[in-house]
């Protein structure tokens, strides 16, 4: 497409990485059909096309971000549908990034909003203060009809994501090491997550074992955390940099001690987001330190696997369970549009013995999206009904998926019980039935292995 | 406000107040944009060399709230825009000041299905690809598939008669449409057509299709399914010469073979569509055929025998044969993903000619001679078999003055195809692209008569208004009712 930028305006290094994005865009409009808002909204200014063209005009002009931009801006998931669609390559990732940092510093936010901004981004990074906030959570769920009614949705939606009952608590807590029984082939870091070591403990529990069986040593730092996704998508790239520095600088510390074969991520959402860590510090200076240099950032991006695409090259042996159960898998966008990984997990649980089923419309998405169903829970609910839909369609005994929030969005519309994928695996090569899936047990029978 | 609002307040819009409160009593606020941000969205399609902010923006849920809309901006005088995907390379979709747009995007529902009728009755927003995406498990496709098809809506295939590299054995739009659900310009709902193939009276239905959303807006639509072949494969052929390919082509289809596809790619366009779909096309050659056949599976290894024979005289220095799915799936992303990747490197102009296939190599010749003159690239791809060509002119948007430099070019081309016994638009529609060529190809009489059509349907010129006929001439028409005038002049 034409821009329009003075020569004064392109000596911006962020106006020139904009500028070189909409060059390559032709308004072919391909993108809209599987863009996740446009399918359930319908217009133009929620379609990919749209948003792109509008941060074209707000640079353009040089004007800051307005309501319509701001308000279009926060309906796109993040899902990078678009990306896999666009013939020509378009990077709407990083100019959504922009974008999002502008409206963040300069947009026209309601107190409201800035509050349930800041307060998801500073409970749910941090383990201990988000399980403070679950309690308060669970006491305060029967309000949830009442805030619905005055208005205050996203509150409302917050609370009814939370979940219902306490999980059981981590087999491995905090930080440690896991050593392997017999030979030792590789050695690796697991990125535990925020959120995911408080509501389901069991992936990174799964995750532990399933590698140690196959002679893998497991490293969790103890300084590991939040991976800075959070705080990126609603244009915190400041506060993301903590998070991501501190990750970085753990994996040095690490890295100096002793050789790693790779950093481990078992949650995609955070995999897409630490795999361009790369980026997000060469683009921002103020964001290197003395101790963090971009070759730093794009050292530790260059190390990150997620869970399936280290484990796909391992022979597992022979799987412990006997069963007919069918499992539908759902690829999170963040795996498939953000990382490209399209079937790993199907191969890994194919191989342990699973009939895999594929899922209508797989490309769109569930409507998790990180904290957007909290921030926009009328499309969210609307996707995640059409998820849960196509699910139904399947008619599998078990949903797996590869990330926390696609586990508990479509735990929340569809009947059909969710898991981790690894979880499953971990099931099948010998770890325990994992948690909701208690009814299916007489499905399965255990081979005896000697 | 329901799902989804928005109404953004800092209206700057010049919609008379009035009209506005009649709108605002048939639509929800979220199915109104008039936020000038919101406006500037919809202010271009696919072709952006021009681009204009309308009035406001209408997202109309049914036929009926369509028709709403249309009889209210009939009694205001308000010209209406009807808008798809917003796909058109020819700028069918591109408002003007004084208009509103109407977008048809929220009506995205396939209706019903008919499998025993072989049809499917859609709203007409449904993309053109979701219709075979329906039907497709229970063993049929819907035929027409313009390279857009993922993004396109059935009413712009209606309204620009659009076709497809498949169109060569399953024919255009027009072919396998079998009714409309149409609203005029006065807010009137009319039928036309069935779930049957041949209705009683004259074809009106034919006269809908490929009116440019001139006639009435297209509301719904029965379509033709057709049952898929049992197997399909393509046969990518290259030559070192352009004449060659030409040649080729027209020897097959002499020869009385119809492969279902038959696709033209030159040199530039081969290289970049390869870097993006890696299909494993050749780079050293000049010109590059996708032959597709389908069929049983002895069926296609007969005409594919016979293709192949009929090609060797013509020294095809390239030969490859997709040998399973996936390998035809990735000949096809090249070819259907073509003009996104092109993108890739460069702003284009897409045009739209149609020639006779005997004289393909050497309009082709001539077509690189044009844009040379213009010192222009261009890439070359196209549907060979039905003599539909796409000359991409390639150029740089940002450059002062250069798209009245590639516009003229442009023209230069399409008037070849004339010349060579063509014309102007095989399936993109005349637009507001080729409006003002229109005359290349069409004597006084013809316009003339093509405006009273539009005329009888539309009395006021309130349907997309600009487009089709040259500024000019439809206004003089409008005033006199003929172009009397305009002959004297000269
Ligand atoms: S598909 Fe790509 S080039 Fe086409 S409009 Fe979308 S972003 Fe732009
Ligand atoms: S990231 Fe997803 S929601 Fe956002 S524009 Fe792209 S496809 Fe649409």
């Amino acid at each position: 497409m034409k821009t329009e930028f003075t020569k004064r305006q392109l000596r911006n290094d962020n106006i020139q990485l904009a500028n070189d994005i909409f060059r390559r865009c032709v308004h072919c409009g391909l993108c809209t059909a599987t863009c996740s808002s446009y399918v359930v909204v319908g217009d133009e200014r929620d379609s990919p096309r749209g948003r792109i063209y509008m941060i074209k005009d707000m640079l353009e002009s040089g004007t800051v971000p307005d309501k319509t931009l701001t308000t279009h801006m926060d309906r796109c998931l993040s899902c990078f549908s678009c990306m896999t669609t666009c013939p020509s390559g378009v990077d709407y990732m990083h100019l959504s990034d922009l974008a999002r940092e502008e409206i963040e510093t300069h947009g026209p936010r309601s107190f409201y909003d800035r509050m349930i901004r800041a307060m998801l981004s500073s409970t749910l990074p941090y383990p201990g203060r988000f399980n403070v906030m679950l309690l308060l959570g669970r006491l305060a769920r029967p309000l949830q009809p009442l805030l619905a009614i005055v208005g205050l949705k996203q509150m409302a939606a917050m609370l009814e994501m939370l979940p219902a009952r306490r999980k059981k608590s981590p087999e491995f807590k905090g930080g440690g090491t896991a050593r392997p029984k017999g030979q030792q082939h590789k050695r690796v870091l697991l990125m535990t997550g925020c959120v995911q070591q408080v509501v389901r403990p069991s992936i990174n529990d799964a995750s532990i074992r399933l590698m140690a069986r196959q002679g893998i040593e497991v490293i969790v730092p103890e300084k590991s955390g939040c991976c800075g996704a959070l705080d990126l998508h609603m244009g915190k790239v400041e506060k993301a940099g903590v998070h991501a520095r501190r990750n970085i600088q753990a994996f040095k510390e690490l890295e100096e001690q002793m050789p790693l074969d790779g950093i481990i991520i078992n949650a995609s959402g955070c995999g897409t987001t630490v795999k361009d860590y790369g980026h997000l510090f060469g683009s921002n200076k103020s964001l290197r330190s003395k101790k963090i240099k971009a070759e730093d950032a794009v050292k530790f991006s260059e190390t990150v696997f997620d869970i399936s695409e280290f484990l796909i090259n391992y022979n597992f042996g022979t799987a412990q369970l006997w069963s007919d159960l069918k499992v539908a898998v759902h690829i999170p966008c963040s795996m498939m549009h953000g990382q490209k990984i399209t079937d790993h997990p199907q191969t890994l649980l194919r191989n342990a013995g699973f009939t895999v089923l594929p899922i209508d419309e797989a490309h769109i998405c569930c409507g998790s999206a990180g904290v957007y169903n909290v921030l926009q829970p009328e499309i969210a609910t609307s996707l995640g009904q059409r998820k849960a839909d196509h699910i139904s369609r399947a008619k599998p005994d078990i949903v797996a998926t590869a990330n926390l929030g696609c586990l508990t969005q479509i735990d929340h519309h569809s009947s059909v019980p969710v898991v981790h994928f690894i979880e499953l695996l971990d099931w099948a090569y010998g770890g325990p039935c994992p948690d909701g899936l208690e009814n299916l047990k007489d499905r399965v029978d255990h081979l005896d292995q000697d | 406000m329901g799902l989804f609002s928005t109404l953004h307040d800092n209206s700057t819009s010049n919609l008379p107040r009035s009209a506005l409160a009649e709108f605002q009593q048939v639509l929800q606020p979220n199915q109104i944009i008039l936020d000038e941000m919101g406006r500037r969205a919809y202010e271009t399609d696919a072709f952006t060399a021009y681009k204009v902010m309308p009035l406001a923006v209408l997202l109309p849920s049914s036929t009926q709230e369509v028709a709403d809309i249309t009889a209210i901006a009939h009694r205001f005088d308000i010209p209406i825009i009807p808008r798809g995907a917003g796909t058109s390379l020819a700028g069918g979709a591109i408002p003007i000041e004084t208009a509103i747009v109407l977008c048809l995007s929220r009506m995205n529902k396939i209706l019903d299905i008919n499998t025993t009728n072989r049809s499917a009755k859609v709203q007409a927003g449904v993309t053109n690809l979701a219709i075979s995406d329906a039907v497709s498990d229970q063993g049929f496709f819907y035929a027409p598939d313009p390279s857009s098809q993922l993004a396109c809506t059935i009413a712009g295939n209606i309204a620009m008669n659009s076709g497809g590299a498949h169109c060569l054995k399953y024919g255009v739009t027009t072919h396998n449409l079998m009714g409309v659900t149409l609203v005029t310009s006065e807010g009137e709902i009319l039928e036309f057509g069935g779930d049957y193939l041949d209705p009683a009276g004259y074809d009106f239905l034919s006269l809908i299709v490929g009116s440019e959303g001139g006639l009435g807006i297209v509301t719904e639509a029965t379509v033709m399914l057709r049952p898929k072949a049992e197997g399909a494969r393509p046969l990518l052929l290259g030559f070192e010469t352009h004449e060659e390919a030409g040649d080729c082509v027209a020897a097959i289809i002499g020869d009385g073979i119809t492969p279902v596809a038959i696709e033209f790619m030159d040199r530039p366009a081969i290289k970049v569509c390869e870097d993006f779909a890696q299909a494993g096309y050749p780079l050293d050659v000049e010109a590059l055929l996708l032959i597709e056949v389908e069929g049983a599976p002895l069926e296609i290894d007969e005409s594919l025998q016979k293709i192949i024979r009929t090609a060797s005289q013509f020294n095809p220095v390239h030969k490859r044969l997709a040998k399973s799915d996936e390998e035809a799936a990735a000949i096809w992303l090249g070819r259907k993903s073509a003009f996104g990747a092109i993108g890739r490197i460069s702003e284009y102009l897409c045009m739209d000619g149609v020639i006779p296939l005997s004289k393909l190599s050497s309009v082709l010749a001539k077509i690189n001679e044009i844009c040379a003159s213009h010192k222009l690239d261009v890439a070359n791809i196209f549907h060979a078999g039905d003599g539909n060509m796409h000359p991409l002119i390639l150029y740089d948007a940002n450059k002062p003055g250069i798209i009245e430099i590639v516009e003229k070019c442009g023209a230069e081309i399409l008037e070849l195809c004339v010349l060579a016994g063509g014309c102007i638009t095989g399936e993109h529609g005349v637009g507001l692209e080729k409006r003002d060529l229109m005359p290349l190809q069409f004597n006084e009489m013809d316009l003339v008569n093509q405006m009273r059509i539009k005329q009888l349907f539309d009395p006021k010129w309130l349907l997309n208004p600009d487009k089709v006929f040259p500024i000019e001439i439809s206004k003089v028409f409008q005033e006199e009712g003929s172009l009397a005038s305009l002959r004297d002049e000269t």
